[in-house]
């Protein structure tokens, strides 16, 4: 089942004589963990920003073509409806957070919801919890790291428990243990709770393990779209500057000197199962 | 260029951030500052423009204690590139931004106007010099944080963070950069976690946890030794770890480059058939 569908879309920020993202349809299926790539500038975010009614009810702007998101037309419904079933962590963590200790900033979307007391109470602390932050839940946001502000920023959503999850560049702050760790619970939420999960990310050589499917943009369009070793492996994602994982770019670069492997590998473990199996032959 | 002498610093709070470094950075060197979040890594580079002073030893930058330099003198030998653009950004067009620094340093407006073009180009942001920075992406707006420091062409150049945001162009682009600015003589100090784009530059690396230098040396060094990368809440780069996982197969173990990774799977392929 479609959770995010999106036909035609075209998107102008106000005052934008070019649009941000142009004709983009793309089908996001319930539970699928998909990674949204593409060189700066070409329209990642905005997209997501259509996902959760940012676009365009904050943003205002010209939005044509049609994006429904969990079975509700996106300009038909507020932000706040939305909200329910769609979180969004920014890449930003300052732009998210507000609060003066983490806690109230996590619990904030819960009162909104008006989530019972006690159930508030597990869930911010079950959300603190995941996201390894226990310790930190009486300091104030704005003093902590980037990294312990990122991990604030996803525990706000993850309290929400939505069915969809959005991450913009999630990790940007984190040193890489912190990353795998964040890929973890994202990944968890995912296998666990069946929570779709769509990643803006570059740094694929961390996250790609995680993904089922690969959207990849280039100046406002859709330009790849698929399962992860098919766009990983293709000329085109070279060619549009995605920094493809080193195992898939070592399996390329063997292959280019009549050198097989069996099949693609994201992984450096896959690669190392795959050389394994050619080492061994000779 | 920079000497860093048994320094210790405590933030106002009481928090000891760092403890006990002594660094020295070359002219014309290029430096990864690696390891954990809040291992000191953004402070002990706070110290080197003077945004931060000493508690306790001494940095010089280039012959004079920072303590006895103002922020704004130092600024004009080590410009600092921030790890979020939105802390540095303030101005209504990208233009003007980094023009910014360049009049307060009292450059002449001709040579204002050259040297904003120049650092639009080269950040590839000339598209937007008369857009909000805020506009922006936030790949582009770090591109336009590091365009405005590079303007007033500093002698040591202090990137917290660079890569985040960019993609695989945009960062090959940097290192290129980072070379050119290299063969200069001009000193770069980078604070990353990204591993990848250290393994592709291979710089001297100092990997920092606890406010201490724990080792010191070639990224191929450091980033290839699984216990001592564990210490610092990082993992090493993706062909290390495809060649860690063939212990049986005679491989070298301090291998960071996929190219160099081709040229031993095919000499070992060839060798043995």
């Amino acid at each position: 089942m479609a959770v995010i569908e999106t036909r035609d879309l075209t998107y102008n920020y106000p005052g934008a004589k070019k649009p941000s993202i142009k004709d983009v349809s793309i089908t996001i299926e319930s539970g699928e963990f998909v990674i949204l790539t593409g060189p700066s500038g070409c329209g990642k975010t905005t997209l997501c920003r259509c996902f959760n009614g940012l676009i365009p009810h904050f943003y205002g702007g010209k939005l044509e073509g049609e994006v429904v998101v969990a079975g509700c037309k996106v300009a038909d419904h507020s932000i706040y409806e939305l909200a329910r079933h769609v979180g969004l962590v920014f890449q930003n963590p300052e732009n998210q957070l507000f609060a003066l200790s983490v806690e109230k900033d996590v619990a904030f979307g819960l009162e909104n919801l008006a989530v019972p007391r006690d159930d508030m109470k597990k869930r911010v602390d079950w959300a603190l919890q995941m996201t390894g932050i226990e310790e930190l839940s009486e300091r104030p946001p704005h003093e902590l790291s980037g990294g312990q502000q990122q991990r604030v920023a996803i525990a706000c959503v993850l309290a929400m428990q939505p069915e969809i999850m959005i991450l913009d560049e999630p990790t940007s702050f984190l040193d890489p243990v912190g990353a795998q760790k964040i890929f973890e619970v994202i990944n968890e939420l995912n296998r666990k709770l069946g929570i779709t999960i769509i990643l803006v990310e570059h740094r694929l050589d961390l996250a790609s393990k995680y993904a089922n499917h690969v959207i990849v943009m280039d100046e406002g369009t859709v330009v790849l779209d698929g399962e992860p070793r098919g766009v990983f492996n293709s000329e085109k994602a070279r060619l549009t500057g995605v920094g493809v994982p080193k195992a898939t770019r070592l399996y390329q670069i063997l292959g280019e000197n009549g050198i097989r492997l069996g099949r693609v590998p994201v992984t450096s473990e896959e690669a190392a199962s795959l050389l394994r199996e050619v080492l061994k032959r000779d | 260029m920079i000497e860093v002498k048994d320094l210790y610093f405590t933030y106002p709070a009481g928090v000891e951030a760092l403890r006990g470094i002594t660094l020295t950075i070359d002219d014309g060197e290029f430096l990864a500052i690696m390891g954990q979040n809040g291992a000191g890594k953004t402070t002990l580079v706070k110290q080197f423009n003077g945004l931060l002073k000493p508690t306790k030893g001494e940095v010089v930058v280039d012959g004079v204690s920072t303590r006895e330099m103002s922020v704004a003198q130092l600024a004009r030998k080590v410009g600092f590139v921030f790890q979020n653009p939105d802390h540095q950004l303030f101005c209504e067009t990208v233009e003007e931004e980094i023009a910014f620094a360049l009049r307060n340093f009292g450059f002449e407006e001709n040579a204002i106007k050259k040297r904003v073009d120049w650092a639009l180009n080269l950040l590839d942001v000339m598209q937007y010099r008369k857009t909000s920075p805020f506009m922006l992406s936030g790949g582009e707006r770090k591109r336009v944080a590091l365009a405005s420091v590079l303007a007033w062409d500093p002698h040591v150049v202090i990137l917290d963070e660079p890569t985040i945001g960019q993609d695989h162009q945009q960062k090959e682009k940097l290192r290129q950069f980072i070379v050119q600015l290299n063969a200069q003589k001009k000193t770069v100090v980078v604070v990353t976690h990204d591993v990848e784009f250290v393994a592709e530059c291979n710089p001297r690396v100092v990997l920092m946890s606890g406010g201490k230098i724990v080792a010191e040396g070639l990224a191929e060094e450091i980033l290839t030794n699984p216990k001592l990368v564990a210490q610092a809440s990082i993992v090493p780069p993706q062909i290390t770890q495809i060649f860690l996982g063939l212990p049986d197969f005679g491989l070298p173990t301090n291998v960071i480059d996929v190219h160099e990774a081709r040229r031993i799977l095919l000499d070992l392929l060839e060798g043995s058939s």
